[in-house]
């Protein structure tokens, strides 16, 4: 298995998530969180066929049960008010936010 | 028996005859409420007094004004002859995962803790044009992050009503803990890896986690789409067919919603399970977890009190006409946490990147430099622990070049928990089950403090109920009696895809042939000291 979530690499997935953390619960979730990575390598245990099919949710979804995608048709809210309300910051119907960086595209 | 004490198919009837009103109902149910229910949780609530030892805090939000009005407006349908609903004048309870048009919906996060939700989930909005009547939201682990409610960013958390010392379970622990103490006669869950099941254990009461697909998951704040279910928490099985009958069913608003016909789950519960065959499995009375300090996978048999509190089920249900079919395996079992360690994390980070202090929740008061910084800010000061946790783990285990070992690798072990239960429900097969008989929990609850803080414990509290989210199956658990502590256990059944009326109908005979059991008298020890 690999070696655990390394200090850096644990710094890489923070600036990733979009979380400002402080030191020392930085500290616990790195523990944590190399904790539950060994419990999750007893996965590597297992014997899995090269073909084995993959389940991304329980119950096989055929046609049969499943309900028919609706017309693409356009229906109004009948309520933006409320929703925009909810909004942390805005200036009548946008929703403000701080300066967003410039980024050049490779 | 005290009106909030009543069922909920009690007082539908009894409100249809005028026997009562729907606001004397709700009146008693509030009165309830404020002689044991203490403060709700709030956000940076002042520090625990002793009092708060002696309360359950399952609530968050009371929608009294709310529910007054809905009241009375029942009553009127009654007095005009016209039809009140299936649950005409029943209080329930919502987990505050779910959102309600008009009210804050905040997943017990801080993140959220000031959203008013624009709109209603589809099985709340059920429950109300059926004629239920809501109490208010119920705490709950942070986004449902959680075994115990400890988690909620809203304390005090909810406590158990068989021992106030003790967790009431979770992550619907405030549904448990209020169904439990009379404070609504049902309340809507959600189960991802047991949270509805493993707190209705804890509370002694009966929770039914759904097939995948069963309930619509609109208006539910998501954590683990493939494996999120809504369902039922009820005193007892009629209860919770009852508002099964009313939840379930196909949304246009939910393309996973599947389209089967909801039976009347009500209607065979009581007819003979006369030759089912009920399986017993040596797999579901181990834990296997792994142990920090030896760095092992260690294996321990479950408490034995619970044991025999099962191999006892399944005499009863012998009794009552039942085919026991002993050493059934379920070799995949031991399993379930490590891929629910990898799956429901890459689910609830893909989940929680929405908040970001734009469009909805928590923005930071802090000055910031641009949008990034204030990504930063804002979800670093209103995630707790574990939603942080599950955010980095999501991440790691689903970057390019981790996923192959971790991610895809969960996904195919998860396809042999779906054959472990193919095969043994298969009608052709070795074993041609109708259903398996397990313990919900491998112990009763536990004290609060004690499991809170190790997240890789905490999570194994989950291990005889998270493989029926991988698999998608149903999976009922009711009470079955309590410890030499006084504390209830929860015996579980589990099903094939769909078969929630067979799971209700076993559960009822148990009831049925426990009707006159000694324990069936005990009431929860909050209710005598008031």
């Amino acid at each position: 298995m690999a070696n655990g979530i390394s200090p850096e690499l644990f710094d890489h997935l923070v600036k990733l998530a979009a979380l400002e953390l402080d030191a020392e619960e930085a500290k616990y979730l790195l523990s944590e969180l190399n904790k539950q990575l060994k419990s999750i390598d007893e996965l590597e245990a297992i014997p899995i066929k090269e073909d084995e099919p993959i389940t991304s949710h329980g119950v096989p979804y055929s046609d049969v049960i499943r309900a028919p995608i609706r017309e693409d048709e356009w229906v109004s809210c009948p309520n933006p008010e409320e929703i925009l309300a909810q909004a942390p910051d805005t200036n009548d119907d946008y929703i403000v936010v701080p300066d967003i960086p410039h980024t050049d595209l490779e | 028996m005290e009106i909030p004490d009543l069922s909920a198919h009690q007082i539908s009837q009894m409100i249809r005859k005028r026997e009562l009103s729907a606001v004397e109902v709700l009146e008693a149910t509030l009165e309830r409420v404020r002689a044991i229910d203490g403060r709700p949780g709030s956000l940076d609530s002042p520090e625990r007094k002793a009092e708060d030892e002696q309360a359950v805090h399952a609530f968050i939000t009371l929608t009294d004004e709310r529910a007054r009005e809905q009241a009375q407006a029942i009553d009127e349908k009654v007095s005009r002859g016209e039809n009140p609903g299936t649950l005409a004048g029943v209080p329930f309870t919502v987990k505050d995962i779910f959102c309600v048009k008009g009210t804050p919906s905040t997943a017990a996060s801080r993140i959220l803790a000031n959203f008013i939700s624009p709109y209603t989930a589809t099985p709340v909005e059920r429950m109300e044009a059926a004629g239920g009547i809501m109490l208010g939201k119920v705490n709950l682990d942070e986004f449902t992050y959680g075994s115990s409610n400890e988690s909620s960013a809203f304390q005090p958390s909810p406590r158990n009503p068989w021992d106030l010392s003790r967790v009431p379970g979770g992550s619907s622990g405030g549904s448990a803990s209020a169904v439990a103490s009379g404070q609504g006669a049902l309340s809507i869950g959600t189960d991802t890896a047991g949270s509805i099941r493993q707190p209705a254990a804890f509370c002694g009461v009966v929770g039914l986690k759904p097939t995948y697909g069963r309930v619509s998951r609109y208006g539910l704040i998501a954590f683990g789409s493939s494996l999120d279910c809504p369902g039922p928490i009820g005193r007892d099985v009629r209860d919770t067919a009852l508002m099964l009958n009313i939840i379930a069913g196909e949304d246009v608003r939910d393309n996973t919603a599947v389209t089967v016909d909801v039976p009347d789950y009500t209607i065979d519960l009581e007819k003979s399970i006369k030759g089912m065959r009920i399986g017993l499995s040596p797999d579901y009375f181990r834990i296997t977890y792994f142990d920090a300090e030896s760095g092992r996978l260690d294996e321990e048999k479950i408490d034995g009190e619970i044991e025999s509190t099962v191999l006892s089920a399944a005499g009863y249900l012998a009794e009552m006409g039942a085919d026991i079919v002993e050493g059934v395996e379920m070799p995949h079992t031991k399993y379930g946490i490590p891929v629910y360690f990898v799956i429901s994390r890459v689910e609830s980070a893909s989940n929680l990147h929405r908040y970001d202090g734009v469009k909805y929740g928590y923005r930071t008061t802090e000055p910031v430099d641009d949008l990034h910084e204030m990504y930063r800010k804002t979800r670093g000061q209103a995630f707790g622990t574990q939603p942080k946790l599950r955010i980095l783990m999501g991440m790691y285990v689903s970057a390019a070049q981790y996923s192959e070992q971790y991610y895809n690798r969960a996904l195919k072990v998860r396809t042999r928990i779906r054959n472990d239960f193919d095969s043994v429900f298969d009608p052709r097969g070795k074993y041609k089950l109708d259903a398996l008989l397990t313990p919900t929990t491998p112990s009763t609850a536990f004290p609060m403090g004690d499991v809170y803080g190790d997240s890789v414990i905490m999570q194994y509290a989950d291990q005889l109920t998270v493989p029926a989210n991988h698999a998608g199956i149903p999976g009922l658990s009711i009470p079955a009696g309590f410890d030499s502590s006084g504390l209830p256990i929860g015996v579980q059944l589990l099903g094939p895809d769909f078969s929630e009326g067979r799971l209700l109908r076993i559960g009822r005979a148990y009831e049925m042939a426990t009707e006159s059991s000694e324990w069936r008298k005990q009431k929860p020890p909050v209710l005598t000291h008031k």
